[in-house]
């Protein structure tokens, strides 16, 4: 009987293998896949088990902590949430995080490899691991301004400023916001009904979405500095004063339709600055009808049109559409059919004139430190394209200041400050039954020459009286406001 | 214990264990390792929770200490021949399984749950029962042959404990599976778990005597030796058990264990491989036609396929007719966390895993805690446990021994590998517990009792000069000193 017994012993040992093998596989060769599950509680677990690192701008930390009860120990607070949400993001004990909250989640939480070697060394001086911090590019004074002028406003809406030199996101607001701190914990009773209530489908305003870097919106006349732009890079128009053969009215091309412009306008063979003082559509839309689609097309992704930009919270991609019709070209060169930019999309064209025709990648983090402030990672400024030359942006300067000095923007002038802009008014709705998108895009230039700030402000009142929608009128003041701060916090 | 040493004169088996020193003092040194570790373990659990020695540390030492001693003296006294490393072997995985145990009702999260009761001290009664039971079967059952005249008696009393869950108002049904039995004011038994220790006794019997029939009559057939129609009757009949085990009690791993235990003694009484090929096609033809409309069944082969659909149903609520459960996907999460050499005692969440954390799933909070290092050391030990067992089969002189301890090794090593494979996803889960580790009276009292059985067995194969006297069934034959 002992030859079966050894055989039976073998299979004994074959099944321990089998449970030896695969307890290698799970523990050890899908360990790290199993491990990192977001599924997983422990991610959740290990997120909340330490205080969470900081976000901070100017040197404050506009985030904070506060310790909890059950497996979770820590959850987020936010100093001023609302204002800060389209930076922050949220990060919930429920929900999980979003925006920077979920893509330095390692940095806040301690756990990126990069901070391996510190964390190895608390573990041996017996220290509790601590989440490292974000160092954002924004001004605490430029958002308050951006997010205190939309609140006063009412509406939706949005504004971004970018410090044209360098890509510097210095405020990002949207509006109306919500309070990331209502919906950090994992309470059923408060932060859960807090979140149904922020959901889009029980919230027509949809407050949690980010307007300034998620909401495409028809860029109307402010697109005409684009326009503008590519007709001075493609040798279409040379000086700002030389007339532009324009007919009033304007037939377009392909079609029997005309285009209008917004009142009885003095457009007739306008000068391109003219043209863009008192918003042409005809010289715009011919302009763009004779460049082509092509040549519009490349200028406008030289701007950042048609990608997504990472800030590193990604962008939603604006839109200048290709192989259109001559009159869909038309209407897109004066930011209509279906030209669609999102606020930072048009603050980054405002800020590529400004600075000379060279336009920086825009970004929000600037540093990410240790928990003992040392740097881990300091971004660079990056140069993202040359949509204009350093001519031509000056040209194109000097029509936007003029808009500002003695045509539309006026509402942005600010004592003793350049300023250039461009206003918009977006139609949008079926047969422009909804009310317009208010649009405003202007710089400032300091007495060096040097620009510190470029903004973009859109607003989408549906309160307002369709008549005062202009861009000048709504836009324009909330845009001076934060270039004012911006300049006040550089003295 | 020298003075018996008795150079070996004749060899009746392959393992020259005659005449082998007694080993007890091995026995001894290695029981004290198998009482420190899970004492430290124990201090390490309540380090790493409260920062603080535990404060039934002592007690808990003292008390696994002294079922240890208990156990030891009861075997120098009543088995001095034993295999030495069995005892130290199950009083370690008795003694860790305590401190998971004890750590598992320490969470909270587990605390929360309207079930909850403090496990450790419960089991911790049942181990002394244990290990009672155990020093109950040394002292008692002087000749592991005594059994062989209950065969019949076995069969009987196995099947009345498989069938008690059954019985209405005594059944106790959990979570799907009828495998307990509701004692009031005592609690809940699992019969299933004592039911393998007799049917090992009763199938040893059997097959003892039918053997040479099972074997040599038969015709061949394609390399294979064809059973005669009558002799199937046995084996068709374990089979029909075990798939009314199925059906009945939806129990697969029971079912599983039953029909392996007896295909493992067929096949080692008659040498014959063609019984290993109808096991195996029976098995898979009994498995199949039965996970084709139970629901039960079909539920853990789903979640075994699929444990994270089967998660995100059970999150979701879905309620189609069948419970989902999402503790197969926590199980493999705790593994998966506990990487290579885990949290540490106490630093782990495998209290996720919820419902029967602390019994069917303990080897996954050793998983996470103790790391794939830990739970590789726990399988080995169980591997060790199946080695000494077969090693006795081996070396027992007669045919019953063999058979019996063959038997209960390979139903263990079979019970090791249905739950840990079922715990870690490599086969469907099954409603088994991890002996020693898990918590739950019956399986650590009836493991006890294997254990004591094995010892009984192998302390016959190992005794010096075999005692004729010691064979109440050979009493005719003794021989008359002059």
């Amino acid at each position: 009987m002992n030859k079966p017994l050894r055989r039976v012993a073998i299979f004994c040992g074959l099944l321990m293998l089998a449970l030896l093998v695969r307890n290698n596989w799970i523990q050890y060769a899908q360990a790290d896949k199993l491990r990192t599950d977001e599924k997983n509680r422990r991610v959740a677990i290990e997120r909340y088990a330490t205080p969470r690192g900081d976000i901070i701008v100017d040197g404050e930390p506009i985030t904070g902590h506060k310790a909890t009860g059950g497996d979770f120990a820590y959850k987020r607070t936010y100093k001023n949430g609302a204002m800060w949400a389209p930076v922050t993001g949220y990060v919930s004990q429920a929900f999980g995080a979003n925006q920077l909250e979920s893509i330095e989640d390692g940095i806040l939480t301690g756990n990126d490899d990069r901070l391996f070697f510190r964390n190895t060394l608390d573990m041996l001086t017996g220290k509790k691991k601590q989440g490292g911090n974000v160092v954002t590019t924004l001004s605490g004074a430029a958002q308050k301004a951006a997010y205190n002028g939309l609140k006063k406003q009412g509406g939706k809406g949005s504004v971004v400023a970018l410090e044209p030199s360098t890509g510097k996101i210095l405020a990002l607001a949207s509006y109306p916001s919500y309070d990331p701190s209502t919906i950090a914990g994992n309470s059923l009773e408060t932060d859960a009904k807090a979140w149904e209530k922020l959901q889009k489908k029980n919230n027509p305003d949809d407050p949690m979405l980010n307007r300034a870097l998620r909401e495409v919106y028809p860029p109307g006349s402010t697109f005409k500095v684009v326009t503008a732009a590519a007709a001075l890079e493609h040798g279409m128009v040379e000086d700002a004063d030389q007339k532009t053969d324009t007919p009033l009215p304007y037939i377009m091309k392909g079609t029997t339709t005309e285009l209008k412009n917004d009142g009885d306008l003095p457009c007739k063979d306008a000068s391109l600055r003219e043209a863009l003082r008192v918003s042409c559509n005809t010289v715009f839309g011919k302009l763009g009808t004779d460049l082509g689609n092509d040549k519009m097309l490349e200028t406008a992704k030289k701007f950042g049109f048609g990608e997504e930009h990472f800030t590193p919270v990604r962008t939603s991609s604006s839109l200048f559409d290709k192989d259109m019709e001559p009159s869909q070209v038309a209407l897109s060169s004066i930011g209509q059919f279906n030209t669609a930019a999102t606020p930072l999309q048009m603050a980054m064209v405002a800020a590529a004139v400004a600075n000379n025709g060279t336009l920086m990648k825009p970004y929000m983090v600037d540093e990410l430190q240790t928990p003992g402030l040392d740097t881990i990672e300091k971004t660079d400024p990056e140069k993202f394209s040359e949509p204009l030359s350093p001519e031509n942006a000056q040209i194109l300067q000097s029509m936007m200041e003029t808009v500002v000095n003695d045509g539309t923007g006026g509402n942005a002038k600010i004592d003793g400050v350049t300023v250039g802009g461009k206003t918009g008014t977006a139609q949008h709705g079926e047969n422009n039954s909804k009310n317009p998108y208010a649009w405003f895009i202007s710089y400032a230039k300091t007495d060096d020459g040097s620009a510190p700030v470029a903004v973009a402000v859109v607003i989408e009142d549906e309160n307002a009286v369709r008549g005062d929608i202009s861009g000048g009128g709504l836009a324009a003041p909330i845009a001076k406001s934060v270039m004012e701060a911006v300049l006040k916090s550089k003295e | 214990m020298s003075s018996t040493t008795n150079p070996s004169t004749q060899h009746t088996s392959t393992i020259g264990a005659i005449g082998a020193p007694s080993r007890r003092n091995t026995e001894l040194a290695l029981l004290v390792f198998a009482v420190v570790i899970p004492v430290f373990a124990y201090a390490n659990v309540g380090l790493a929770l409260d920062d603080q020695v535990p404060a039934g540390l002592l007690s808990y030492g003292l008390g696994l200490g002294l079922m240890a001693g208990l156990g030891h003296l009861a075997v120098r006294k009543f088995a001095p021949y034993a295999d030495p490393l069995l005892l130290p072997l199950a009083t370690l995985l008795n003694g860790l399984g305590l401190v998971a145990i004890w750590r598992l009702d320490q969470s909270e999260r587990l605390q929360q749950s309207r079930t909850f009761v403090e496990a450790a001290p419960r089991q911790l009664m049942y181990s002394a029962i244990g290990v009672a039971l155990f020093v109950a079967v040394l002292f008692f059952l002087k000749d592991h042959r005594v059994l062989q005249r209950y065969t019949y008696i076995s069969m009987a009393g196995a099947l009345v404990l498989l069938l008690l869950p059954l019985v209405p108002g005594l059944g106790h049904n959990v979570f799907g599976a009828r495998i307990w039995i509701k004692i009031p004011g005592l609690g809940t038994l699992q019969p299933g778990e004592f039911a393998k220790i007799v049917l090992a006794v009763f199938f040893a019997g059997y097959l003892m005597v039918k053997r040479d029939a099972l074997a040599l009559a038969s015709r061949r057939f394609m390399g294979l030796y064809l059973p005669r129609g009558r002799d199937l009757g046995p084996i068709i009949v374990v089979w029909i058990i075990s798939i009314l085990i199925l059906v009945f009690e939806t129990d697969l791993g029971t079912s599983l264990l039953f029909f392996g235990m007896f295909v493992i003694m067929l096949y080692v009484a008659t040498e014959r491989t063609s019984w290993i090929v109808f096991g195996l096609l029976m098995s898979a033809a009994g498995a199949v036609g039965v996970a084709s409309f139970e629901p039960h069944i079909q539920t853990r082969v789903q979640a075994w396929l699929n444990p994270e659909r089967e998660f995100d149903l059970s999150r979701a609520g879905v309620q189609d007719g069948i419970v989902h459960s999402e503790q197969a996907m926590q199980a493999l999460w705790a593994f998966g966390s506990g990487g290579t050499l885990g949290s540490g005692w106490g630093q782990g969440h495998s209290d996720l895993i919820g419902f029967a954390a602390n019994s069917d799933f303990i080897l996954a909070t050793f998983g996470e805690e103790l790391g794939l290092a830990g739970v590789m050391a726990l399988l080995l030990l169980y591997a060790l446990i199946v080695e000494r067992g077969v090693r006795t089969a081996l070396a027992a002189r007669d045919p019953f021994g063999k058979l019996l301890a063959i038997g209960l090794s390979g139903a263990f090593a079979l019970q090791v590998f249905v739950v840990a494979g079922g715990v870690m996803g490599l086969i469907p889960l099954t409603g088994m517990t991890m002996p020693f580790l898990a918590y739950g009276g019956s399986s650590v009292i009836a493991n006890w009792a294997l254990i004591g059985i094995l010892l009984r067995i192998s302390d016959t194969a190992r005794r010096p000069a075999p005692a004729p006297a010691s064979n109440p069934d050979a009493e005719m034959t003794q021989v008359v000193r002059p």
